[in-house]
């Protein structure tokens, strides 16, 4: 009995000693930020975690499409660290210097929320560590700020409204009145600001009627439904996002608002394949990007689709492609200053310059980061109509159009309001025919 | 039309909606003296258990009728279930500490509970509309309503005079009385104090369950529900009068119109207008509009 | 104690305090001012707690000393750091003062709740002033330190340590206010008003002067805060923000200053560690955590070393 326990800690101390000997090789450490509780987390937080996991093990297993399909980040393992953004942003300027500091992670990846994105970001200039932001919206980050260690690499929040009312001038959409409803926090208020300017700029004689600010979380819409019908416009405009737009679709939609106005809904792509059915056919919507449905042909959409499907059993909408454009954009940056350093782990100053006007292919689409001296990204983004296909039992896209990235971005060193209200001056955008109706070769989800 | 009537009528329906979500906070306070954080978390336990039911009772096929006791069902099951537990095996502890003590008590429940659901029902977004449509749209002028709001008024009053007429016409509403009054002496009487708590919490949560089923049909149900409902349940209560059932009524009706106001005349204003007229209610008359006198031990 | 041995005892303190900061990696540094920031508000309601009042609004003068130190700040160029926390607290303190007599006279859960109405009042002031960031907030630069500009390696320990010495001040002034006749009375408002009023003391007159006092603490804390963060938004002022506060006071009690730190720091660490391990459940475990505390130590921490108070009095 004695030697079968001494053969069993034997064996338990040798495995003990290979598999530290097999840890101690060098990862890449990545700490990854998004919310994991709260109203955040179900349409935002955990789908971006999602994609992180299972992109994340691709590398891992050197299974991703050229040119991301060396395993790992030039063959060293990725490990990451998941924080919850919940909590504030106090909590997350602890959290961050934890993650750098006490984790001693290599680049941190997170947050969604603009105010964390406000807090953190100076930070990791003062530490002289890397962090990508990879979803918040406010432009302000780089327009208030010159950071030399602080990315984002996806567009910020000023191209969903531009694009929004481009794509309404593009399909010669009559709006003569319109009403709006946004959520009473800097995002509503900026998403508001920033649609009333555009339509100045393409509909001049376009008026704003009901305006309505509803609190954050309010989940009740009843009376705010009733302002907006009892003075109908043409258009009604919301940047409304999760629980609080699912709540005002089911409440709306039974009351004909969706009938006697045309909505709007400028990042309401991630509530379809929960609502479904629900969701009334010909909303205008799109998904702060060209994603999902809406995503461009390439070699890659159709597979982050499938890989995201299968293992969530759900199609990617737009917050996991925004982790993969971010991981992605790393893996090359980290990769191409590795190569220079002989396959060690770069400094934060190398990989900076590394990624600093870098660009790169992503599922959905080119990632450029041409703004903000390299620092911040454009991209193209994508308007489509939604319609219920009771075959594929989903929610379809129409009448999709894809935007240019420089005709919806400000150009460089030029700040967004400024830009708005220039009327989009130096923007390049071509007459893009209306777009093919199926959007790029993705699978349908079961 | 008329708009006097257009914020009527939205006041109205918010309001009924807010007295079903509010009174079961305003009984437990008067009752066991706790300001019930986790009210909020409790109302949401209600929506999530409905969604779990109507979604049984749609794939057992029966009839949408089914969805409406479902949700009475649910609202049963949790206060039956959860109430007890959390009376007997926690807030017992902290009877006879300060009020404020307590408070924080519900606040530790609150945290606790939001990890709870998400563990349990997980973080997706669960939709149980279909009774949403069961009572058809009802045209007012050239507003359309859905006729599962007004069912909510029909609901609210029944709840409302149903726990009224439990609290005065019934023996045992008169026994919750006098602990309301005075714990102490009702004690000395003979009254099974503890047994009375434990009832008023079971019925005060039973009704935020309510309120949370009811509600599951108008919106998606996920985490982050309860928050909603918290601080706007804690004006109703303090405008009417904690522990008084008439002024969670007319609070909810304050609250409800205040809004429909600031939303159709001045929606800048809606941010703020509860904590306002929650601020100047308890500057200028701290007991509510309806609370009890209570003498005040030298 | 006497003042001098008070005073001794102090000084060692925060020798050894700052020895200590200076040898701990910068995140724990960063971690402990920030427990001392945060001390210093709850220290606010322990002042109020003596009096037999629970303040739910600290949040709201943690929010303006923030606010006032970061726009003071960004416009006016003043940048010491021991300046801008002066600032921010007798900045809240004037804003205080004026309503310090109207809200001495509630009591009880009414006071609790009206300071918290007032604190989610400013909250949606301040989220719907968008010069002032809104909802984001906005940052601010880096402080100064009696003239001398702090370097990137010198800027964790500077803040530290002027966080330690206006804390440790602090606590050597509350110490000496508790046992000051004003505070004494204080004691006295919370076991009988009545009493008090008929042995010529005016319960009023104290119950502002410790509001405006207590504001006075919370707004230094907010603008010592603002300052290690070099960000400010409105959700210092948000109900949850000042329940975290008051959680401190209560677990610390209102027998002993030190504990309230120790307290402050006790949650921080817990906050950090439920995230560390518990990413996903995070909120679970801090409930738990204050349950257990709450339950088992119902005098406060200060109870396991001050015996100055009767131990049978009414549990706080």
């Amino acid at each position: 009995m004695i030697t079968t326990l001494a053969r069993r800690a034997l064996t338990a101390s040798v495995l003990a000693l290979l598999s530290h000997n097999a840890f101690a090789q060098e990862t890449f450490k990545i700490g990854i930020v998004s919310f994991l509780s709260g109203q955040a987390a179900e349409s935002f937080g955990i789908p971006a975690v999602n994609g992180a996991k299972v992109l994340v093990d691709a590398f891992n297993k050197g299974q991703a499409p050229a040119p991301y399909n060396k395993p790992g980040i030039g063959g060293m393992p990725i490990e990451v660290i998941y924080v919850d953004e919940a909590g504030g942003a106090t909590k997350q300027v602890q959290e961050l210097r934890n993650l750098y500091e006490r984790d001693k992670v290599d680049v941190v990846v997170g947050y969604v929320g603009s105010g964390d994105c406000l807090a953190v970001a100076p930070v990791a200039e003062e530490l002289k560590k890397f962090l990508i932001l990879y979803d918040c919206g406010t432009p302000r980050i780089f327009e208030d700020n010159t950071f030399r260690y602080v990315f984002r690499t996806a567009a910020h929040a000023t191209m969903d409204n531009v694009s929004m009312a481009r794509y309404l001038k593009a399909r010669n959409i009559p709006v003569k009145t319109f009403n709006l409803i946004n959520q009473d926090y800097a995002w509503g208020q900026d998403s508001r600001k920033d649609f009333i300017l555009s339509m100045t700029n393409l509909y001049p004689d376009a008026k704003a009627g009901v305006d309505q600010l509803p609190k954050f979380g309010a989940g009740q819409y009843g009376t705010e439904i009733s302002a907006l019908m009892s003075q109908p416009a043409d258009l009604v405009h919301s940047s409304l996002w999760g629980g609080d737009l699912q709540a005002f679709v089911l409440q709306a939609g039974p009351r004909g608002l969706f009938k006697k106005s045309q909505v709007v809904l400028t990042a309401g792509d991630h509530v379809l394949p929960g609502l479904g059915e629900k969701m009334p056919d010909g909303t205008i919507l799109g998904a702060r990007g060209a994603y999902g449905l809406m995503a461009p042909p390439s070699p890659l959409n159709p597979w982050f689709w499938d890989l995201y499907s299968k293992a969530n059993n759900v199609y990617p909408v737009q917050a996991p492609y925004r982790m993969a454009q971010a991981l992605m954009g790393l893996k090359l940056a980290a990769e191409k200053a590795m190569a220079a350093n002989k396959g060690k782990k770069p400094s934060t100053e190398v990989l900076a310059a590394s990624l600093r006007g870098s660009e790169w292919m992503s599922p959905g689409g080119k990632i450029r980061m041409a703004l903000s001296n390299g620092q911040q990204a454009i991209q193209d983004s994508a308007i489509g109509r939604t319609q219920w296909d009771a075959t594929k039992k989903m929610v379809v896209l129409n009448d999709i159009q894809r935007f240019d990235a420089e005709c919806v971005n400000p150009p460089l060193n030029v700040k967004s309001e400024d830009w708005l209200k220039s009327g989009f001056a130096g923007a390049k955008c071509d007459a893009k025919p209306a777009a093919a109706a199926k959007a790029a070769d993705k699978k349908p989800a079961k | 039309m008329n708009l006097a009537l257009t914020i009527a009528i939205d006041g109205v329906t918010y309001a009924s909606w807010l007295f079903i979500v509010a009174l079961g906070l305003t009984l437990v306070f008067g009752v066991l003296k706790i300001l019930n954080i986790a009210h909020g978390s409790f109302y949401a336990l209600g929506a999530y258990v409905t969604a779990t039911l109507v979604s049984l009772a749609a794939s057992w096929a029966l009839p949408p009728a089914m969805s409406l006791v479902a949700m009475l069902l649910a609202a049963v099951l949790v206060a039956v279930l959860v109430a007890p537990l959390t009376e007997r095996g926690l807030l017992r502890f902290f009877y006879g500490r300060d009020e404020v003590l307590l408070v924080l008590v519900t606040y530790a429940m609150f945290l606790m509970m939001e990890d709870l659901t998400k563990l349990i029902w997980g973080a997706n977004p669960f939709y149980v509309s279909e009774p949403y449509g069961m009572f058809g749209n009802i045209d007012i002028g050239n507003q359309t309503y859905v006729g599962y709001d007004f069912m909510l008024v029909a609901l609210a009053l029944v709840v409302g005079l149903g726990v009224w007429w439990g609290l005065n016409r019934t023996r045992f509403g008169k026994i919750v009385t006098a602990v309301i009054h005075s714990a102490e002496v009702a004690s000395s009487m003979g009254i099974q104090v503890s047994r009375v708590y434990m009832l008023a919490f079971a019925v005060g949560i039973f009704l935020a369950a309510l309120g949370g089923a009811f509600t599951a049909p108008m919106l998606s149900v996920q985490p982050g529900l309860s928050v909603g409902v918290i601080i706007i349940s804690f004006a109703v209560v303090i405008i009417g009068g904690l522990g008084s059932i008439e002024g969670a009524a007319i609070g909810a009706l304050i609250v409800g119109l205040a809004r429909a106001l600031a939303v159709h005349v001045w929606p800048v204003a809606e941010l703020f207008s509860v904590y306002l007229v929650m601020a100047l209610v308890l500057m200028f008359r701290p007991q509510g509009l309806f609370q009890r006198i209570q003498a005040r031990k030298i | 104690m006497t003042l001098s041995a008070l005073l001794l005892r102090a000084l060692v303190v925060l020798l050894v305090l700052a020895g200590v900061g200076y040898a701990l990696p910068s995140w724990m540094q960063f971690m402990l001012t920030m427990a001392m920031a945060n001390g210093l508000v709850s220290l606010g309601i322990v002042l109020l707690m003596r009096g037999g009042v629970v303040a739910f609004g600290q949040g709201l003068m943690s929010a303006i000393g923030g606010y006032a130190a970061a726009l003071v700040f960004l416009n006016w160029g003043i940048t010491d750091a021991v300046l801008l926390a002066l600032l921010g607290g007798i900045s809240a303190m004037l804003i205080t003062a004026p309503f310090a007599p109207l809200l001495a006279r509630y009591r009880g859960i009414f006071f609790s709740m009206l300071t918290l109405a007032l604190s989610m009042v400013g909250y949606g002031l301040l989220v719907k002033t968008e010069s002032l960031g809104g909802s984001d907030g906005f940052n601010m630069g880096r402080v100064t330190l009696f003239g001398h500009a702090l370097a990137d390696d010198e800027v964790r320990f500077g803040l530290y340590a002027t966080t330690l010495v206006l804390t440790l001040v602090s606590a050597v002034l509350a110490r000496i206010y508790f046992l000051s006749s004003r505070g004494l009375v204080t004691r006295a408002v919370r076991d009988n008003e009545l009493r008090v009023e008929y042995l010529g003391g005016s319960v009023s007159q104290t119950m502002s002067l410790n509001f405006v006092l207590a504001a006075f603490l919370g707004g230094m804390g907010g603008a010592l805060a603002v300052m290690v963060l070099g960000h400010i938004d409105p959700n210092f002022s948000y109900w949850t923000t000042s329940g975290e506060f008051v959680f401190v006071a209560i677990l610390a009690g209102s027998q002993s200053v030190v504990a309230v730190m120790l307290s402050s720091l006790v949650l921080e660490m817990v906050r950090s560690f439920s995230s560390a391990y518990f990413p996903n459940t995070w909120q679970l475990a801090l409930g738990i955590f204050l349950l257990l505390v709450i339950r088992f130590m119902p005098l406060g921490l200060g109870s396991l070393w001050s015996k100055t108070e009767n131990p049978s009095e009414k549990q706080s």
